[in-house]
């Protein structure tokens, strides 16, 4: 473990109109931790997500990658977003390309590799999440976990530094979640830095070093997987909670 | 026609109405092989040299329209919008004689051929923004989101992953326009342009053979558009994207 955290996330604030949505949340993330936020719907773990990266510009705060400050940081976003790779609810694969040219279209317009060494890290990022055979096959032509595996591979190409789960199985059938669990538990034994959203509370327990809970826009209590199915904050709170999947 | 009529009267048959009807046809032959389709086909070739330079610059300038009124900031929004308001609202045969007969008095002459090609531009454009404008609309939000979660920056997200799932959605709109561009060019022969309909215009008053003159031109119409319409179904069929029928997609959901 480095001495700077990977990712330290300081008083961040977001409102839309009246409604705070997160209320000054902070947390840090070193090298090779995975953190999953869970807390019932409407909670502002996802725009949490998205304030870390930038898709949605939080009203204050700060946001330290490596050290570096990029909640102000201008241009310079586009080059720390390939450092965190992001996984949606939705997967959001590029509907009019084929998986390979998903995993492929970053590499080539924002990375500039050739086209030789573009298809070449696409199809090993594919064969990573199994889905090299389909490497041709469309978004629509893919089920909703193929999809999701795909658009992993895709955050994967670029190399990120830590990955950002966005309810990746929320969208799922259970046999589905499966398949995308597995492939993030791979890559989580590999080391990859995680920060997810998810409401399979079984998952989290067993994928997570540090579980958040999150309350209107807080976090209202954090430990270690082993406490906090237990803690009074979590007991309250799982009427709440989404599904509870078995593995 | 009223020889035709009388004779048929006469011989009192079906046969002699044929019969009078070839004589009438062989004997337009050297009027159709010399005076009106070589007069037609110097039309079509203006017409098609219209067409072909408007629906390209048509179309871009539509498309930057279109993605400047979605995307861009406000006072290019505005501007954007400016331009459709203008030039959809303003009748072309309106816009065609403030170009050819109104733009020389401020010292501006474009000539016949350049005010119709310019009306047209302006004209196809305008309506061509608002297919597009409708068709990036319709992409969902997650795409462009996907796009910047890679690096990407707003413009190539736009460029790269937007407009050509847009361009898609909005071919069967363009070409609808491209069809109809075809058949306003005819407008130009307003401004002088001896296009096809111009050409057609004047052998009818000369001749005094408006029928002829003007079930040709329809016919060489006919026949562009249907060549068209070919061209652009197999267009579709090219750019369709495997397993997606109509405009399918889950609904995007969150923040």
């Amino acid at each position: 473990m480095s001495d700077v955290p990977i990712l330290k996330v300081e008083n961040l604030c977001k409102s839309y109109g009246d409604l705070e949505v997160l209320k000054s949340v902070s947390f840090e993330i070193y090298k090779g931790e995975k953190k999953v936020f869970v807390g019932p719907s409407g909670t502002g773990k996802s725009t949490l997500l998205r304030c870390i990266n930038q898709l949605t510009i939080p009203d204050s705060g700060f946001v330290y990658l490596n050290g570096e400050e990029i909640v102000h940081s201008g241009k310079k976003i586009n080059g720390y977003r390939q450092k965190m790779g992001m996984v949606f609810q939705n997967f959001n694969l590029f509907d009019h390309l084929t998986a390979v040219r998903n995993v492929e279209l970053a590499l080539l317009k924002v990375k500039k590799l050739d086209k030789a060494a573009a298809h070449e890290k696409a199809m090993y990022e594919l064969e990573q999440v199994g889905m090299a055979d389909r490497a041709d096959f469309y978004p629509a032509q893919l089920s909703g976990g193929q999809a999701q595996r795909v658009s992993i591979a895709r955050a994967l190409a670029m190399d990120p530094e830590v990955m950002l789960f966005d309810e990746p199985t929320s969208a799922l059938d259970p046999e589905l979640k499966r398949e995308v669990m597995e492939v993030m538990r791979k890559l989580a034994d590999r080391g990859m830095t995680c920060i997810v959203v998810t409401h399979e509370m079984k998952f989290a327990t067993s994928f997570a070093t540090e579980i958040y809970l999150m309350e209107k826009g807080e976090i209202v209590e954090h430990g270690p997987p082993s406490d906090i199915p237990t803690s009074p904050g979590f007991v309250k709170t799982r009427a709440f909670m989404g599904s509870y999947v078995e593995e | 026609m009223t020889d035709s009529i009388n004779a048929t009267g006469a011989d009192g048959g079906l046969g002699g109405f044929f019969q009078n009807l070839t004589d009438s046809i062989i004997s337009q032959i050297p009027f159709w092989q010399d005076v009106l389709l070589p007069a037609l086909w110097d039309g079509l070739w203006v017409t098609m040299q219209l067409v072909v330079m408007t629906a390209p610059l048509g179309f871009l300038l539509g498309l930057l329209i279109a993605v400047s009124r979605v995307y861009g900031s406000a006072p290019v929004k505005w501007l954007a919008q400016l331009y459709v308001i203008f030039f959809r609202g303003c009748p072309l045969l309106v816009l065609l004689f403030i170009l050819y007969f109104g733009l020389p008095s401020v010292g501006i002459v474009l000539g016949s051929f350049m005010s119709a090609l310019v009306g047209f531009i302006l004209c196809n454009s305008a309506y061509n923004s608002e297919y597009l404008r409708g068709a990036l609309q319709s992409i969902k939000r997650g795409q462009l989101l996907a796009a910047r979660s890679l690096g990407m920056t707003k413009m190539q997200g736009v460029m790269y992953v937007v407009v050509p799932q847009a361009l898609r959605r909005a071919l069967p709109g363009v070409s609808n326009e491209f069809i109809y561009l075809i058949k306003y060019s005819s407008l130009a022969y307003v401004v002088a342009v001896i296009e096809l309909t111009g050409a057609a215009k004047i052998i009818a008053s000369k001749y005094f053979m408006y029928f002829e003159a003007f079930a040709a031109v329809g016919i060489f119409y006919l026949v562009i558009v249907t060549i068209a319409t070919i061209g652009i179904h197999r267009l579709e069929m090219k750019y369709a994207i495997p397993g997606v029928s109509g405009a399918v997609g889950k609904v995007s959901k969150g923040h």
